[in-house]
């Protein structure tokens, strides 16, 4: 699946999995291009990006996909902030990646991952909604014989002050279109911004709430055909034999379709029927060599690769950790594990295609437009021009809807029926067992500390999974996958708060037989529970309180420390908690932006926690939407420490043994306290905000629960450890 | 072929007694605002009300339900006005990928109609729909400002 693919004239490579943090490919985005000819879009525009109807609607193409996080809104505003047109006259499109493809990619990276959706096109999307506002003022300034210099732009409506005239971008825009973009444009300072920066309400909202909104799984096409699907449920094993007479008779079925070597389709009038025929079908799996894998024997040999005996790379060192830790007049060590989980959007994963021997047609929610394209025409044999993407609203993703795997068996299924569209969909519980999981990893982490308690080295090292080696080989060279030492380096976007004069961050690289993917925050979910707790562990050691500790040793760190500053302020972390209330705090970076979390629990017993307050911060240089960052920071938690209590995917005899909700749980309302969001944007670079903050919360929970216990939990999910919410 | 009285319409759509009351809605009615997220009831997203009562339609059959009121999202707004919880949703900028949105105003204004003014206790009683996305919070404020509109 991680074939790439040629597409074409600017020669530029797409992997069908390219979504990732920090990786972005280099390109040039044409400022400007052509709209290819024979391939008109929806209405005449000013530039690729802007779209003036006659009746002033402003039509914005936003090419990262919207699953929740706000992108559609976030990019909305910042074009329309530079183009000064009416915020509520504002509606959005989105280009098809062949129509990118067509047009050299104008519309830049479709990938959306890696929290890069604002920060990895500000500059672009703002760029083109200058240049859309300099055609439209030239425009009428032109018209008026005047210079534009002297024309002005405000909600939509252009000004010539001296002689009193005035017009709207409508009147203008078709004749804006046909001027030649400007080479140059200045873009403005963020503190002068009116749309952006502000908490405007999302765009998305009020089909939302009607049921209109239409997902990928609500896709109808006329004479559309509904499939439900099985893949082997052992990782690497094949379809062997399925008995089709056995549902010769079950109504509505059409066809079973042999789907690649590995799954298999019944295809239906209705998806009821046809999974009802499914789960009847009698199918022999061949189950390969990871018939009898289990998640016990893949503990066991990831606690192997701690011992430093073991073959391991190096992700950052600095100064002489190992020997400083052998002459320590005091070390701590601890051993910290986590799982692999699911994404489990709400939306199963699906996927609804027509293919005719000219033409194949996919629509979708999907993170990954690009890759998406790349797949089906892979899948249908077609040429890349003779295919296309319909991207369609997202219901959650989380990482997983970036994988491609569901885009191309519905391009072999459709495949099977040319002429005929035929809906995709995954049952809950083909998304549980065919999953993308977060990878698992170990980590054995030693403190040292001098006479006068004094940290002097830490050594850090991950054994397990490393999800690039997995998804885009290429990327690890000399069997580094830098992703796997996310947040605890001391360079890069992901940095380490801490300045140790001796550190040594190691990674036994051990990949088990369960596909590695990318899951909401990636790396830094376990990186920050190993390093988070373990601080608190070193801060205990020597005695002091975990707060001043960590800000000592971030003295050279403004940035890191700032956001700990706050949460401890916002806490009350000086002035003791009430009664029967017990607090912890976590800090860490990931995505660019710097983030912290200070929780209060309480324990009513050893088995239960109630969590009662939650402070995040987060700096992200730059708040497009800072209402939107607040809800991405609170519900990121809510997912975070739904992962932290009940987040475990475990395989035995080689298949993985959750298959819903029931066994998959997630955090209910109940559960969750209001989370107060500190968004503190210092300016000066740009940072994500859909996942960095995710990482603190549950560090910060387990530091407060060793508070209130004395007792270090260093496995993930609680429920293994028989705590669960009071 | 099966009789339903749906929204205030009556359907008569072919499909088995047995069949799940979602999946008759999604596929036989063409009513895609339910939506489906596990199948067992565990995460509400397909709720429906039966006779004013939220149900979870992935565990209803189409037999539990002939002959009786049916409301689903698309029959909530009454003469073109939303319902109060949907216009809460929309005052409070709730949902993020929607996609749990709908069982949960469905919930939510089961609620409301039985208790109207829920305490955070009687909330949290009711309210168990799973949101991967983490609205929780915007969830409870919008039920309290329903409650008073």
């Amino acid at each position: 699946m991680s074939n790439s693919i040629d597409l074409g004239r600017r020669g530029f490579i797409i992997g069908a999995a390219s979504l990732g943090g920090g990786l972005a490919l280099g390109f040039d985005i044409p400022f400007d291009a052509e709209p290819a000819s024979g391939e008109p879009l929806a209405a005449p525009e000013v530039n690729a990006w802007v779209v003036v109807k006659p009746d002033e609607t402003v039509v914005i193409r936003i090419a990262r996909s919207e699953m929740g996080q706000g992108a559609l809104t976030g990019l909305a505003q910042l074009v329309a902030e530079e183009l000064d047109c009416d915020w509520a006259r504002v509606t959005t499109e989105y280009p098809t990646p062949a129509e990118n493809a067509a047009r050299h990619r104008v519309w830049g990276e479709y990938a959306t991952g890696g929290s890069r959706s604002i920060r990895g096109s500000q500059d672009y999307v703002r760029k083109g909604g200058a240049a859309a506002r300099q055609m439209l003022i030239e425009a009428a300034a032109n018209e008026w014989k005047v210079p534009a210099a002297e024309c002005r732009a405000e909600k939509g409506v252009i000004s010539h002050p001296a002689s009193g005239r005035s017009t709207t971008y409508g009147k203008v825009a078709d004749v804006a279109a046909k001027r030649t973009p400007p080479t140059h444009v200045v873009l403005k300072d963020p503190r002068d911004w009116k749309i952006a920066g502000k908490g405007v309400k999302r765009l998305d909202t009020i089909d939302k709430t009607t049921g209109k909104m239409i997902y990928g799984v609500d896709v109808t096409l006329p004479g559309m055909f509904n499939a439900a699907i099985k893949a082997c449920p052992v990782f690497d094993g094949k379809l062997q034999s399925y008995d089709e007479s056995k549902i010769a008779n079950f109504k509505g079925v059409k066809k079973v379709v042999r789907v690649g070597d590995d799954a298999v389709a019944v295809v239906a009038d209705t998806w009821w029927r046809a999974k009802t025929a499914l789960d009847a079908l009698p199918i022999v799996w061949d189950e390969g060599p990871n018939a009898k894998a289990s998640s016990a024997e893949t503990a066991k040999w990831l606690a192997e690769g701690l011992n430093d005996s073991q073959p391991a790379v190096t992700g950052d060192e600095i100064g002489a950790a190992r020997a400083t830790i052998a002459k320590a007049p005091k070390t701590v060590e601890a051993v910290y594990s986590y799982p692999h989980q699911n994404q489990a959007a709400m939306e199963p994963l699906n996927a609804t295609a027509l293919y005719t021997p000219e033409r194949c047609e996919v629509w979708t929610g999907t993170q990954n437009g690009e890759a998406a394209l790349a797949a089906v025409a892979e899948a249908s044999g077609l040429p890349l021009e003779k295919c296309d993407v319909h991207k369609v609203m997202l219901g959650g993703g989380f990482g997983r809807k970036g994988f491609t795997d569901y885009v191309t068996q519905a391009v072999l299924i459709a495949k099977a029926l040319p002429g005929t569209p035929v809906k995709l969909l995954w049952a809950r519980e083909e998304d549980m067992t065919q999953g993308k999981y977060h990878p698992v990893t170990q980590c054995k982490l030693t403190g040292a500390f001098d006479a006068d308690n004094k940290l002097t080295a830490l050594h850090m090292r991950i054994s397990g999974q490393s999800i690039l080696s997995s998804v885009r080989p290429q990327a690890v060279k000399n069997g580094v996958d830098p992703a796997v030492f996310q947040g605890l380096v001391s360079n890069g976007e992901a940095q380490i708060g801490y300045d140790v004069p001796n550190l040594l961050v190691e990674h036994a690289m051990r990949n088990p037989p369960v596909p590695p993917g990318w899951w909401r925050g990636v790396n830094i979910n376990q990186n920050a529970i190993y390093l988070e707790c373990f601080m608190d562990e070193l801060a205990h050691a020597a005695g002091e309180d975990p707060v001043a500790f960590r800000r000592k040793l971030m003295a050279k760190r403004p940035k890191h420390s700032a956001v700990l500053d706050a949460v401890a302020e916002r806490i009350g972390w000086n002035s003791p908690a009430l009664d029967g209330v017990h607090r912890g705090v976590a800090a860490f970076m990931g995505y660019g932006s710097y983030v912290a979390a200070a929780a209060e629990i309480s324990v009513p017993s050893a088995d239960k926690i109630k969590i009662v307050r939650l402070v995040a911060a987060t700096d992200p240089g730059y708040a497009v939407n800072p209402a939107q960052i607040e809800r991405q920071v609170a519900g990121s938690f809510v997912y975070g420490l739904s992962a932290l209590f009940f987040g475990a995917i475990t395989m035995k005899d080689g298949r993985v043994e959750q298959m819903n909700f029931d066994s998959y749980d997630s955090m209910r309302l109940k559960d969750m306290p209001k989370v107060e969001c500190i968004t503190m944007p210092s300016g000066g670079f740009w940072g994500g905000v859909g996942e960095p903050t995710i990482c603190v919360a549950a560090p910060a929970v387990l530091n407060a629960y060793f508070a209130a216990t004395g007792k270090r939990i260093r496995s993930i999910p609680l429920k293994d450890a028989n705590i669960s919410f009071a | 072929m099966t009789v339903l009285f749906v929204n205030g319409a009556k359907m008569d759509l072919d499909v088995e007694p047995d069949t799940p009351l979602l999946w008759a809605l999604r596929e036989n009615a063409g009513l895609t605002g339910t939506k489906y997220g596990c199948g067992i009831g565990e995460c509400g997203a397909c709720t429906v009300h039966i006779d004013g009562q939220a149900v979870r339609s992935c565990t209803a059959t189409v037999g539990d339900a002939a002959g009786r009121t049916i409301t689903t999202i698309e029959g909530l707004a009454q003469k073109g006005a939303l319902h109060r919880v949907q216009q809460a949703w929309i005052d409070f900028d709730v949902p993020q990928c929607g996609y749990c949105q709908s069982g949960m105003i469905m919930a939510v204004a089961a609620l409301l109609a039985e208790k109207p003014q829920p305490t955070d206790e009687e909330i949290d009683a009711a309210i168990d729909n799973i949101c991967r996305c983490g609205t929780f919070q915007q969830v409870r404020e919008a039920i309290h400002a329903a409650a008073k509109a």
